[in-house]
């Protein structure tokens, strides 16, 4: 694997301190050419930072880069790429008006902006996103794609590149097994062309498959460097949280009366690139998760709008317990011990540039917050300090800021607001998206004590894993319609993941 | 930073200032002073000022409440007019026999008129997803119009040789000057409606801070995709955003016609309801920047009259400093969030 004794990239003694916090303290890197290198901590450990600093994002307090031996300094990203590196971002740097192929233009200067017409791009995207198994619509506007899809978008956007590094920032959490195995495939046949590739991830299986090295971070400092094959899973989630692995623990808990049913939702699309629901049908008894698997963009943004009353519909086709809701808003909805965890946290599950307290007011107001039209903010605050503490928020308190805490964090206190509200039924959608570690076994934990608890609990997630892992019984949505219902232990995940991929339409 | 930028769009339209009266002729620093200090030297002065300024304020509060959740009501100035028309209404055909329920009567139809003309907007905004923006717009001409048709015919001084205004109202549909309460204030216009306007004020800061629709009024400027999530209904936010700035608007109606203009003629507004959207934003829709902010574009409109007796300046001149207020308010805003690159240093910097 290692063709030269100089390294492609090398990194020694970086620092980075923001106001309030040193993201890295002293940090060293090794990627040689050709290697499939991972960098696995928690969130928070600075493994995005160190990313942006590789990227030109972000620049050094002190420290050294080489790049193939030679000392650089990265300015921005234009400097990177220049180099010839590329990163897939956690967060989406995408225009939301744009299309894929006008985004990736964009990102493309010169070579395809201006000598290349667009059309000519779009037939490159498909032709790349085909090789790597990236299905990827160039002509759709980003902002009506999902989560998954512009992760895809952004993917295919590196691969035209063709970066000598490629940063992947976890890229598998929205793929199909299937589609893992493919990526893997690419990512190997990429590191035989010599290309190195930094992955960035938390998932211990995918690292040990996939990665010749892997550099561990933990609170900004290099907390080892191994042989991933080498090692066991637990070993390599102890070095990298710094104690034993938290482990979800599955309460028996019976399953009861139906909680919530949705019989034969039938919608047109929303818009010019939504997708129809035909007749979707189910039901999510008390006492039991149920898992609705399945990449994003098949329907489960115009299903969970339906499901939460964000769109209405006719009042039969969604019951909570035996009452018809269809008809009525989300307010409403949640009056009859509805809650539910959106996707998108920013913006949708909080409003960015409130405090927290406020946004416990968004979705708790029933909860003894509004006396005679006017705020009981005391309450409020109240409220969110519980879920601050019950959930192990790490913010400056129930007045900070939502945009302020970080995307696990903010995650946890949209959750913990939600329990507390003591629903009958909860949805969630995509529950530990981006998530670390322990937020996520955390996260997952409670999932499961409200199955326990006697609350019907739907999850829709793009993460197999998180489905097998949580749920009692899993049905799969692609295609805008829902597949029968299996009870999780009669299954498994090859037979899913065929159908995520629309297997069970034919 | 985000709190500093109306200071500095505040110090730079003075700077500006200067230099437009430079280019004029003018001596910069005697012309600031006539425009903005000379006006403040006496009493009358100064009530002159909040006489100007509390009209604006009350709007502004109203326009802020809308601003807030993203609703941009342009039309306050029509509504004032349907306001001021409606109390005007009561004014000329009932004086003589309501006594003093007169005053409070016209106050309830001004308020009444304003959100008649702002539900107009509401409904096509709520129902038919017309733009609140032209709509609003548009119904101020036709208020305008309305306004001239009356003062033109029905409702004309049959005494007024033909000029169009209304017969002057009585004493008891006025609001009874504030000198017979305040010796201090003797010989200035300043009135009763100065009161409702202060109490505007602390009103305004506690709708939208404490009140449960002032808090959804605010997720649906800041959020609409939260509100939806969390049930706010989107429609009841137009409803309430629109009326509450048309019934701030149709009040400062009546404050103006039964205060110190005393009937209604056609031309008896200096487009309080246009300034007070440049109220409305320098004060960062905040009620205490907003009072700050009334005053200040008061002072605008009387050092104007001043400077166009001190300097033989065109009274234009404030309509000139309003336009480099807000221009300078909006510069701030963009750069207080954005930096300006240059792109083609970046790319020389690059090759380098």
């Amino acid at each position: 694997m290692q063709t030269t004794t100089t390294p492609l990239l090398r990194l020694a003694g970086v620092v980075k301190r923001y106001p309030t916090v040193t993201a890295l303290g002293g940090v060293r890197l090794e990627v040689a050419e050709g290697e499939i290198h991972a960098v696995l901590g928690e969130n928070g450990a600075g493994k995005s930072t160190l990313m942006k600093t590789i990227y030109g994002v972000v620049q050094p307090d002190a420290g050294a880069i080489e790049w193939r031996g030679a000392p650089v300094s990265i300015a921005d990203p234009v400097a990177a790429r220049g180099l010839g590196i590329a990163m897939v971002f956690q967060h989406f740097a995408l225009f939301e008006s744009l299309t894929v192929a006008e985004n990736i233009a964009l990102a493309l200067p010169g070579r395809f902006g201006a000598s290349l017409g667009l059309s000519e791009l779009a037939a490159r995207i498909v032709e790349v996103s085909r090789r790597y198994g990236l299905p990827v619509n160039p002509w759709r506007s980003v902002h009506e794609l999902s989560v998954g899809e512009r992760q895809r978008a952004e993917i295919v956007r590196c691969l035209l590149q063709s970066p000598r590094l490629l940063i992947m920032d976890e890229p598998t959490s929205v793929l199909t097994p299937q589609a893992v195995e493919q990526l893997f495939d690419t990512l190997r046949a990429l590191a035989r062309e010599g290309t190195a590739i930094l992955y960035v991830s938390h998932k211990l299986d995918e690292i040990r498959r996939l990665c010749d090295r892997a550099t561990i971070l933990r609170g900004g400092h290099n907390a080892g460097e191994v042989d991933p094959r080498a090692e066991s899973e637990a070993h390599l989630a102890e070095l990298m949280i710094g104690r034993s692995f938290p482990r979800t623990l599955r309460r028996a808990h019976a399953r009861g009366a139906p909680g919530l049913q949705v019989s034969e939702l039938s919608l047109p699309p929303d818009g010019p690139f939504g997708v129809a629901l035909h007749s979707v049908s189910l039901s999510v008894h008390r006492g039991e998760v149920l898992g609705i698997a399945g990449i994003s963009g098949n329907g489960q943004a115009e299903f969970l709008a339906a499901v939460s009353g964000e769109r209405r519909v006719s009042p039969n086709e969604i019951c909570l317990g035996e009452t018809p809701v269809g008809h009525l808003d989300a307010g409403a909805r949640r009056g009859l011990g509805l809650a539910y965890v959106p996707e998108e946290r920013l913006g949708r599950g909080a409003v960015p540039d409130m405090s927290l307290a406020e946004n416990s007011l968004l979705t708790a107001s029933r909860k003894g917050m509004v006396r005679a039209g006017l705020v009981d903010w005391s309450a409020a605050e109240a409220y969110a300090a519980r879920c601050i503490r019950e959930f192990d928020v790490r913010a400056g308190g129930p007045r900070a800021v939502a945009r302020s805490l970080s995307g696990g964090n903010l995650q946890k206190f949209i959750v913990g607001r939600e329990i507390a509200e003591q629903p009958g039924v909860m949805v969630l959608a995509q529950p530990t998206w981006g998530v670390d570690v322990a937020a996520t076994a955390l996260i997952r934990q409670r999932i499961l004590d409200l199955a326990a608890a006697g609350v019907a609990v739907l999850v829709v997630s793009e993460d197999l894993g998180e489905i097998l892992e949580v749920c009692d019984r899993v049905a799969v949505m692609a295609g805008g319609r829902l597949s029968t219902v299996r009870e999780v232990g009669e299954t498994h995940a090859a037979e899913i993941g065929a159908w995520m991929a629309g297997g069970f339409l034919r | 930073m985000l709190w500093s930028s109306p200071l500095i769009a505040v110090a730079l339209t003075f700077a500006l200032g200067a230099a437009v009266f430079a280019a004029m002729g003018q001596p910069p620093l005697a012309a600031l002073h006539a425009l903005f200090v000379s006006p403040l030297t006496d009493m009358n002065g100064v009530a002159e000022l909040l006489l100007k300024a509390s009209p604006l304020c009350l709007i502004a509060l109203g326009l802020a409440v809308g601003f807030r959740s993203n609703i941009w009501n342009i039309g306050a100035e029509g509504q004032m007019y349907i306001g001021a028309v409606f109390a005007t209404g009561l004014a000329i055909h009932f004086q003589a026999r309501w006594g003093g329920w007169m005053l409070p009567a016209m106050i309830l139809a001004g308020i009444a008129g304003g959100l008649a003309w702002a539900a107009i907007v509401a409904a096509l905004r709520a129902h038919l997803h017309a733009s609140e923006i032209l709509v609003s717009l548009m119904l101020t001409y036709v208020a305008a119009l309305i306004v001239k048709y009356l003062v033109f015919g029905p409702w004309q001084d049959p005494a007024a040789n033909n000029f169009p205004f209304t017969v002057s109202f009585e004493d008891n549909a006025l609001f009874s000057p504030l000198m017979n309460y305040v010796a201090a204030l003797e010989g200035t216009r300043l009135n009763t409606s100065l009161l409702l306007t202060l109490a505007a004020i602390p009103l305004t800061w506690v709708f939208m801070k404490l009140s449960f629709t002032g808090f959804q009024l605010r997720v649906a400027g800041d959020a609409p995709a939260a509100a939806r999530y969390a049930g706010h209904s989107e429609k009841r936010a137009i409803w309430i955003a629109l009326l509450i700035s048309g019934a701030a608007a149709g009040l400062a109606g009546v404050t103006e016609v039964a205060g110190p203009i005393g009937q209604l003629n056609d031309r008896w507004t200096p487009g309080y309801g246009f300034t007070a959207i440049i109220v409305a934003a320098l004060g960062r829709l905040h009620p205490v920047g907003i009072a700050v902010a009334a005053l200040l574009m008061a002072l605008l409109y009387i050092g104007g009259e001043t400077a166009q007796v001190a300097l033989q300046l065109p009274r234009a001149i404030s309509y000139v400093f309003q336009g480099l207020l807000l221009m300078a308010l909006l510069a701030c805003e963009v750069l207080v969030h954005f930096r300006v690159q240059w792109t083609a240093t970046t790319r020389s910097s690059q090759a380098a």
